[in-house]
C-alpha cells in the first residue's frame, strides 16, 4: 500500500466523557494524528448504526465510537445501549466486507485522554495497513 | 377511447407480484374496464416493438416488479421510463432489491461458479457456462443479455414516481394504490402508495399485549417455538421487525403467528432498513456485559439474511464490498 495513504477515520464521541477526553488531549498538548474527524453527539446511545454505515458510504476508512464507561453514562445505559447495537453491526459489517479493525467501539473516560491516543494511534496504524475502503470503485455502476 | 394506458413489467423476480395483480380476482375486471393495458409478458401478447413503437409519455403508468439483474432490464425499463408518465416500483424487489438482491454478497463469477457447476443438483461436465454470443451455425449467432455486476433497485437505474411495497404487495394495497392513482389525486412523487406511514406494530392486533418496555433474554428461531398468537411474539423471544416496517399488510403473518420480516420496508425517515432493525433489535437484548449479548445474539445465525432480508441493494453499502469486474 502506498505510503503517502491517509485514512479518514470518523470518530463519534460521547459529550459527557469521550469528547471532554478529546479536547484533554489538546489542552495536555497531546499529540494525535490529524486523521480523525470527530463528531461530538450527546450519547454513545444516539449512534444508530445507519450513521456508521453511512460514514463508511461517504468515504470513511474506519470508524470509532467512543462513550463512557459502563455504569457512567449520563444517561445511565445509553453506552448500554450502544454496546449491543454495535455488538449486532460487527457482523454484518464483516459480512458487508468491512474489515473488523475498521471498526471499533471504545470506553473513553473524561480523563483518558491518552488512552484516546492510545487508541488512534493503533486504528490508524491498522487502517493504513489495511489500505482504503474502496466502495467507490466497487459501485461506481449506481 | 382515452383510457388511461399501463403497463407491467417483470425483472428479477419469483413472479409472485405477478401473481398478486391476478390476486386482486373479480376487481381485476374493473381495471381492466379502466385501463388499457399495452404491456404485460407474462399474461399477454405484447412485444417490446409494439412498446417502442407508442409515442413518448404516451403510458400513463408502468407498474415494474423486481430488481434490475440483467442488461435487457435495464433496457427495457429506461424504455418504459421513456414511454410513460409515471413509473411504479412495485414490489419489494423493485423497491429495494428484495431477497434477490441478497445475491449482493456475491460476486458475479462467485454466482456463475456456484449456479453452473457447484450446486449439488448440477451436472456439467463440460463446464458449459451461458455467453453472450454464441455461434450455432454459420449465419445464426445466438445472444443473451448481460448478467449485471449487481443487483439494483429500480430507483438506482431509472427515475421512480411511486412504490407499493410488500412481497408480493398484498391485493388490498395494490387496489388502494390503483384507486389513488385513478384518483387524479396525486401524492407527492417518492410517496409509497397503498400503506401506512406508521410502523406495523400500529396496526398490529398483538399491540395491546406488548410491555411499556420490551425486553428479551433469548432469541427464538421460529422453527424452535409453538408461538401464542395472542401474545406480542417479540415479548416470546422470536424477532419480529414490525416496529421498524412500515404497516398497510392488514399483519397477516403474525396473525398466523409468524413474525414480521420486514417485507414493507422502511419508513419515510429511514436510510438504511438493515442499520434501523439493527439498532432496535439489539437494544432490546436485556443483557449488560458483551459476553452475554455475543451469546444472545448469537442465536441469529444470518443477521444478513434477517435484517437485509428484502433491501440489501437499497443499503448504504449495497452488498459485499468487492472490487467489481468489468
Amino acid at each position: 500500500m502506498s505510503q503517502d495513504f491517509e485514512p479518514r477515520i470518523v470518530v463519534f464521541a460521547c459529550n459527557w466523557c469521550s469528547y471532554a477526553a478529546l479536547d484533554l488531549a489538546g489542552t495536555s498538548r497531546m499529540k494525535y494524528p490529524p486523521n480523525f474527524l470527530v463528531i461530538r453527539v450527546m450519547c454513545s446511545g444516539r449512534v444508530d448504526p445507519q450513521f456508521i454505515l453511512e460514514a463508511f458510504r461517504r468515504g470513511a476508512d474506519g470508524v470509532l465510537v467512543a462513550g463512557c464507561h459502563p455504569g457512567d453514562c449520563h444517561y445511565i445505559e445509553g453506552n448500554i445501549k450502544a454496546l449491543r447495537r454495535m455488538t449486532l453491526l460487527k457482523k454484518v459489517l464483516k459480512e458487508f466486507g468491512i474489515e473488523e479493525e475498521r471498526f471499533r467501539l471504545e470506553w473513553i473516560s473524561a480523563s483518558e485522554a491518552d488512552k484516546f491516543v492510545r487508541v488512534a494511534n493503533e486504528m490508524l496504524e491498522e487502517i493504513k495497513r489495511l489500505g482504503p475502503l474502496r466502495i467507490e470503485e466497487a459501485y461506481q455502476h449506481g | 377511447m382515452d383510457k388511461p394506458k399501463i403497463a407491467l413489467y417483470w425483472c428479477a423476480s419469483c413472479g409472485g407480484c405477478e401473481e398478486a395483480v391476478v390476486d386482486l380476482a373479480e376487481k381485476i375486471l374493473d381495471v381492466v374496464n379502466l385501463v388499457d393495458i399495452v404491456f404485460w409478458p407474462v399474461a399477454m401478447d405484447y412485444k417490446i416493438e409494439d412498446v417502442e413503437k407508442l409515442p413518448d409519455g404516451s403510458i400513463t403508468a408502468s407498474f415494474i416488479n423486481g430488481g434490475i439483474r440483467l442488461s435487457e432490464h435495464e433496457h427495457v425499463v429506461k424504455l418504459l421510463r421513456r414511454k410513460s408518465k409515471l413509473v411504479i416500483a412495485y414490489g419489494a424487489c423493485s423497491a429495494w432489491g428484495g431477497v434477490p438482491g441478497l445475491a449482493n454478497l456475491y460476486s458475479r463469477e462467485e454466482i456463475m461458479r456456484y449456479v453452473y457447476h457447484e450446486a449439488p443438483t448440477v451436472e456439467n461436465p463440460e463446464k458449459i457456462r451461458p455467453e453472450l454470443k454464441t455461434k450455432v451455425e454459420e449465419k445464426i449467432t445466438l445472444e443473451l443479455p448481460e448478467f449485471l455486476p449487481r443487483l439494483l433497485p429500480l430507483d438506482l437505474v431509472v427515475d421512480v414516481d411511486y412504490y407499493i411495497p410488500g412481497c408480493p404487495p398484498t391485493p388490498d394495497v395494490t387496489w388502494k394504490a390503483i384507486e389513488t392513482l385513478l384518483s387524479g389525486n396525486l401524492p407527492p412523487k417518492g410517496s409509497v402508495l397503498g400503506a401506512l406511514d406508521k410502523s406495523l406494530c400500529y396496526e398490529c392486533p398483538l399491540n395491546d399485549t406488548k410491555p411499556e418496555k420490551v425486553l428479551i433474554k433469548e432469541v427464538k428461531r421460529p422453527h424452535e417455538v409453538i408461538a401464542d398468537p395472542s401474545k406480542c411474539l417479540l415479548t416470546q423471544g422470536l424477532v419480529c421487525l414490525g416496529p421498524v416496517t412500515r404497516g398497510g399488510c392488514g399483519a397477516l403473518c403474525i396473525k398466523a403467528a409468524m413474525p414480521c420480516t420486514g417485507c414493507f420496508g422502511p419508513l419515510d425517515e429511514v436510510i438504511d432498513y438493515g442499520g434501523k432493525a439493527i439498532s432496535y433489535f439489539a437494544s432490546i437484548v436485556d443483557y449488560t456485559s458483551e459476553e452475554e449479548i455475543e451469546k444472545a445474539l448469537g442465536k441469529i445465525l444470518d443477521p444478513m439474511g434477517v435484517f437485509y432480508r428484502y433491501s440489501l441493494p437499497a443499503s448504504r453499502l449495497r452488498g459485499k464490498i468487492m472490487l467489481v469486474e468489468r
